[in-house]
């Protein structure tokens, strides 16, 4: 084998080959989609309209938005309540460290089914199946906390150190001690995190599951852009962007709680007496 | 966990009593939330009786999948919604690159573009795609290229927290190496920092366009093209044995992502 002198420093043909074909892909699949510049510059014109129309934003229908934000609310609650503790017995029997394999493989297949699917698209069978409203939004982010907490716990799980499942096996305790003294201490801190970014992801989800008739106040949103009421989007908009942001920060402070052991400081008083 | 001891009473206590309060205020509000949702949460229990029945007819109707369908409706909406996805994504690099040069921090040592680019990225992100898709429908019109920026704005936020989070990553090593042979801003970036975010550049391009591909999916459903318009208007017209075909080419299509973004991961890393 000879040893090819190069440049120092050269970018590799691999990643040289690599941008050319990512450049030329996008070039064909912009005229593929009919792409054009002229299309983009009208756009723009129409795009100034519409945002001068979107201001300046309009509550002054705020009891419907109220109304949807608490129904969102509800949705993301109690998604976020029954599918953090549905998908938890469903991680434990889908670990392959603790479980034989006929009890892992049929929790590890429900898990991928109600992760294969958008939950918007979950949410237009569950509207069928419950009707209008909020319940089929409420089914359907619970398929999706147990698709995502399902998965992320399933591996959590199967990374613990078995030593002491082993330990706490050894002094006879029964399967539900293992599980509970051997096996939750080691994964509680990662739960939480899973737990904490799901309850944000379904508060962003029961947003948009109203899209499709599952509750919330993305059906006033999707009701108010047909009717190109365009100030009333604006105000859904802020608010539900709002939420949002209220949202992170109340997941922060679970995990702040939960995690870094926050502590709420009362008597201040007392404390430094006890210094 | 930070767990402290106290020891007052002489027994040992795993948190202070502000930490419990902590504990206790997150347990209240959590227990208060669930009850005042179940409470005030509107839910017609005769629909839910009859929610076997309905699946059940649904199920019946979608059998057998009109698979004759799929070349004539499906097939071209498809690729569409593959194209949206990938184009999306490429366009997101573009647009989040010079936000996430910004946002590092030992990249950028100033604090106020820092602040302004992280703004940038979280503003992007608590949009949801659905909504992006909306505004731009509103902007172009119907159609994929609404899609197109809808999957690539709503994707800045992530690409571009991800690449500030892999450049403050990056060994100091390399780079002081290269200042001292008097390289400049330019080569500093393309000689120390690309060789080392290479691979967290290309596994985040990867994982952006997994996630992207099912969210294209749904992209059709407020007009922004794709296959999620073939099954809107299939669903208005209650055709559910072509929902059928267009739900199993949706799922075929986050399979095969899933399959090729492990088998690309494999090879470049």
């Amino acid at each position: 084998m000879t040893i090819a002198l190069s440049a120092p420093f050269r970018t590799s043909n691999a990643t040289r080959v690599t941008f050319l074909l990512l450049a030329v892909y996008a070039l064909y699949a912009a005229s593929q989609l009919d792409f054009t510049w002229a299309r983009f510059i009208s756009g723009l014109g129409n795009g100034e309209r519409f945002l001068s129309r979107l201001f300046p934003p309009n509550f002054a229908n705020w009891e419907a938005l109220v109304k949807g934000l608490a129904e969102s609310l509800q949705i993301a609650v109690l998604a976020s309540v029954a599918g953090i503790v549905l998908s938890l017995p469903l991680s434990v029997l889908a670990a392959r460290n603790l479980m034989p394999v006929w009890a892992t493989w049929p929790a590890r297949a429900m898990i991928a089914a109600c992760r294969a699917l958008h939950p918007v698209i979950v949410a237009i069978f569950f509207v069928k199946a419950v009707g209008f409203g909020a319940l089929a939004g409420i089914l359907a982010l619970v398929v999706a906390s147990i698709g995502f907490i399902g998965k992320l716990f399933t591996e959590a799980i199967e990374e613990i150190l078995l030593k002491q499942v082993e330990a706490v096996r050894a002094t006879g305790a029964s399967f539900a001690n293992v599980i509970t003294f051997g096996v939750l201490p080691q994964v509680f801190s990662r739960f939480v995190g899973f737990a904490t970014y799901q309850l944000d992801s379904n508060l962003r989800n029961s947003t948009m599951v109203g899209i499709v008739g599952a509750g919330g106040i993305g059906g006033t949103l999707f009701a108010a852009f047909q009717r190109f009421d365009y100030d009333f989007v604006c105000a859904i908009l802020i608010s539900i962007i709002a939420i949002i942001m209220l949202g992170e920060v109340l997941a922060n402070l679970l995990r702040a709680v939960f995690l870094d052991g926050f502590s709420i400081e009362l008597n201040t008083k007392l404390r430094e007496a006890e210094e | 966990m930070a767990a402290s001891t106290m020891v007052t009473t002489g027994r040992w206590q795993r948190f202070n009593n502000g930490q419990r309060l902590a504990r206790f205020a997150v347990y209240f509000v959590m227990v208060a939330a669930v009850v005042a949702s179940v409470k005030t949460i509107e839910i017609i229990p005769e629909f839910l009786l009859d929610a076997p029945e309905q699946m059940q007819d649904l199920l019946v109707r979608m059998w057998p999948p009109e698979f004759a369908y799929y070349p004539k409706g499906v097939h071209e909406a498809l690729i569409e919604t593959i194209h949206i996805a990938s184009l999306g994504t490429l366009l997101s690099v573009l647009l989040a690159l010079p936000f996430g040069l910004l946002a590092a921090r030992n990249l950028t040592p100033v604090p106020a573009l820092n602040y302004f680019a992280k703004l940038v990225l979280v503003s992007s992100r608590s949009v949801n795609s659905l909504v992006w898709a909306l505004l731009f429908v509103g902007i172009f019109g119907p159609g994929a290229l609404a899609g197109t920026l809808a999957i690539a704005f709503r994707s800045i936020g992530f690409v571009g927290k991800l690449i500030a989070e892999a450049l403050e990553e990056a060994q100091r090593g390399p780079l002081e190496a290269l200042t001292a042979t008097g390289a400049d801003a330019g080569q500093l970036l393309w000689y120390g920092y690309w060789p080392q975010i290479k691979p967290a550049f290309f596994s985040i391009l990867l994982l952006r366009w997994d996630i992207n591909v099912r969210e294209s999916a749904v992209l059709g459903l407020v007009g922004a093209g794709g296959i999620g318009m073939a099954m809107q208007s299939a669903i208005d017209l209650f055709q559910w044995q072509r929902v059928a075909v267009i739900l199993l080419a949706i799922f075929a299509i986050v399979v095969v992502a899933e399959i090729v973004i492990t088998s690309v991961r494999k090879r470049i890393l």
